[in-house]
């Protein structure tokens, strides 16, 4: 470590400045927003009001904002069940772990909307499921699917699942085996072994997944859009349509603070749970 | 694990996979289907890659793509190695409030940044275009740098710096010499994350971009609104194809290094 702290802030000065205006001011002026007064159409008149809150708490508002709580909710829960035993696997696959990884990284790093795409197909009226259900004699008159809060859920899952296994095959994968093998010397059995031992000390990583997959999750608009056709709602939807349909500026911005604030409180708590000093939580 | 265990965990596993796996495979399968319909399979044709290549409109949000991101990796990396050097090496007042704010991008809701932004560029009186995307863009892409940067720093042996200023060298020097061949393969990581953050990035880029110049991803955002075409499943073939082929490469990379006991 050098202290030569004149040198340190001119190279950092670009990259202060470069986030200064395009990311603390940008988010300060929607704070500044919130809490003007909308004349309409995009309108803002710099008068204090917290008409935006009021709206945004209103039932109307409310009801998105709950629902997107809730589905996202649901969705993280659903990748926590899906993603543990999974990612359990892969990090005990031996000499296939590499390949199995990297057949997470595939649908990883494939864009959200092809992969959301991929499940219009599945899911429509005349889609694959449907046909095949139909072929196969189950069902006579196709099931809908899509315009549903099944697809939904389907849709955040399938879009958020690999943020979830990814931190929490990190966190087996650097499990101290002689843990286990103490858990066992002293008479645990398997099941004791897993419940005590393993999932105690993998959960800072069950948990930074559950917070990579619920920060977007929450905040998403396209899994609604495409998979509802914007028929169900959430906060992002909300955010979007405020913005570039009821062109209310303040609304918009009063919701996207508080998805903001939501976001930040969840960390928060998660990293009250998770006080290991590692290099990730150092760079906070 | 006991061998039951490992049997059902396998048998769950390849029913993740086939949940992963069975929506793309499908996707890709109608694009060589010959039904307008794009649902019932009615024959192979490879029509819909033909009128892909004569589409100006994907041709043109291609490139836009490729420039926003040649240009946000640029300045990212740039921004990012400076970032990532200072907070590896220096105590200062203020390094914790810095960092959190680098912090910031990585957790922040993509929507959120958006319309800051948009709000911005609206009370500046900025004409929205191709290159109002980058600032954003940047801002998300700097911190993974970084965040890439801390972790190959913090692997790094000090004791090379300190033996080529023993031995003369003056910081300058140093760096070039010594620090940067070591940091390049991290740089390198750093500048192809950044990459690949702006080419799939569609949130920032659909709220901050003017009418007219799209990017791929806004682009097919466009076309999967106005419903199932077999076109956008040729183009999403051609995307997983690349991602393959490029996740493919990173993974004979690591085998071999797995071989060789070195690091990646």
């Amino acid at each position: 470590m050098v202290r030569n702290i004149k040198a340190a802030y001119l190279m950092l000065s670009p990259t202060i400045i470069w986030l200064l205006a395009f990311l603390v001011v940008p988010v300060a002026m929607i704070a500044i927003i919130s809490f003007t007064t909308n004349t309409g159409f995009g309108g803002i008149l710099y008068e204090f009001s917290t008409e935006a809150y009021t709206l945004a708490f209103s039932s109307l508002y409310a009801q998105a904002i709950w629902q997107s709580l809730w589905w996202a909710g649901l969705a993280t829960l659903s990748c926590v069940l899906i993603g543990y035993p999974f990612a359990y696997f892969i990090a005990h696959a031996g000499k296939w772990k590499n390949l199995l990884l990297l057949l997470v990284m595939i649908p990883f790093w494939t864009n959200l909307l092809i992969r959301l795409y991929s499940w219009i197909i599945l899911m429509n009226n005349q889609g694959a499921i449907n046909n095949l259900l139909i072929k196969l004699g189950i069902i006579s008159e196709p099931i809908t699917m899509l315009y549903t809060p099944f697809a939904v859920i389907i849709g955040l899952v399938y879009g958020f699942l690999p943020f979830m296994i990814l931190p929490i095959y990190a966190s087996i994968e650097q499990l101290n085996q002689s843990y286990l093998e103490a858990a066992e010397d002293l008479g645990a059995n398997p099941v004791r072994t897993f419940f005590r031992v393993t999932l105690p000390l993998t959960f800072p990583g069950v948990l930074s997944g559950i917070v990579m997959t619920f920060v977007p999750a929450v905040s998403v608009f396209v899994v609604t859009d495409l998979l509802t056709g914007g028929r169900l709602l959430m906060i992002g939807n909300v955010i979007k349509d405020a913005f570039l349909v009821e062109m209310n500026w303040q609304l918009g911005s009063a919701i996207s603070l508080l998805l903001m604030a939501l976001v930040l409180i969840s960390i928060v708590i998660l990293m009250k749970f998770t006080s290991k000093n590692n290099e990730t939580s150092s760079f906070m | 694990m006991r061998p039951r265990t490992r049997k059902i965990l396998l048998i769950y596993s390849v029913l993740v996979f086939m949940f992963f796996y069975i929506p793309l495979v499908v996707l890709m399968a109608f694009s060589f289907n010959d039904s307008k319909l794009g649902t019932v399979w009615t024959g192979f044709t490879f029509e819909w890659y033909v009128k892909l290549f004569n589409n100006s409109q994907i041709i043109e949000a291609t490139v836009n793509s490729l420039i926003v991101a040649v240009i946000t990796t640029i300045i990212s990396t740039v921004l990012g190695v400076l970032g990532a050097l200072v907070l590896h090496r220096y105590i200062f007042p203020g390094r914790k409030a810095i960092s959190f704010i680098f912090y910031i991008p990585v957790v922040i809701p993509e929507i959120v940044l958006a319309v800051a932004l948009l709000s911005l560029y609206g009370a500046m009186n900025i004409q929205l275009g191709l290159l109002t995307i980058v600032p954003g863009h940047v801002v998300f892409a700097t911190s993974f740098v970084i965040l890439v940067l801390l972790a190959r720093l913090a692997g790094m042996d000090n004791a090379l710096e300190e033996a080529a200023k023993d031995l003369g060298a003056n910081e300058w020097h140093t760096f070039w010499k010594v620090t940067f061949p070591l940091l390049f393969p991290g740089i390198l990581a750093g500048a192809l994350m950044a990459f690949t953050i702006s080419l799939d990035e569609f949130v920032v880029a659909f709220f901050t971009t003017g009418p007219g110049s799209n990017t791929l991803p806004v682009l097919v955002y466009s076309m999967v609104r106005r419903g199932v075409s077999p076109e956008i499943n040729a183009l999403s073939t051609i995307l997983i194809l690349l991602i393959i082929f490029f996740v493919s490469i990173v993974g004979w990379r690591m085998m071999r290094a797995d071989r060789k006991g070195g690091e990646v």
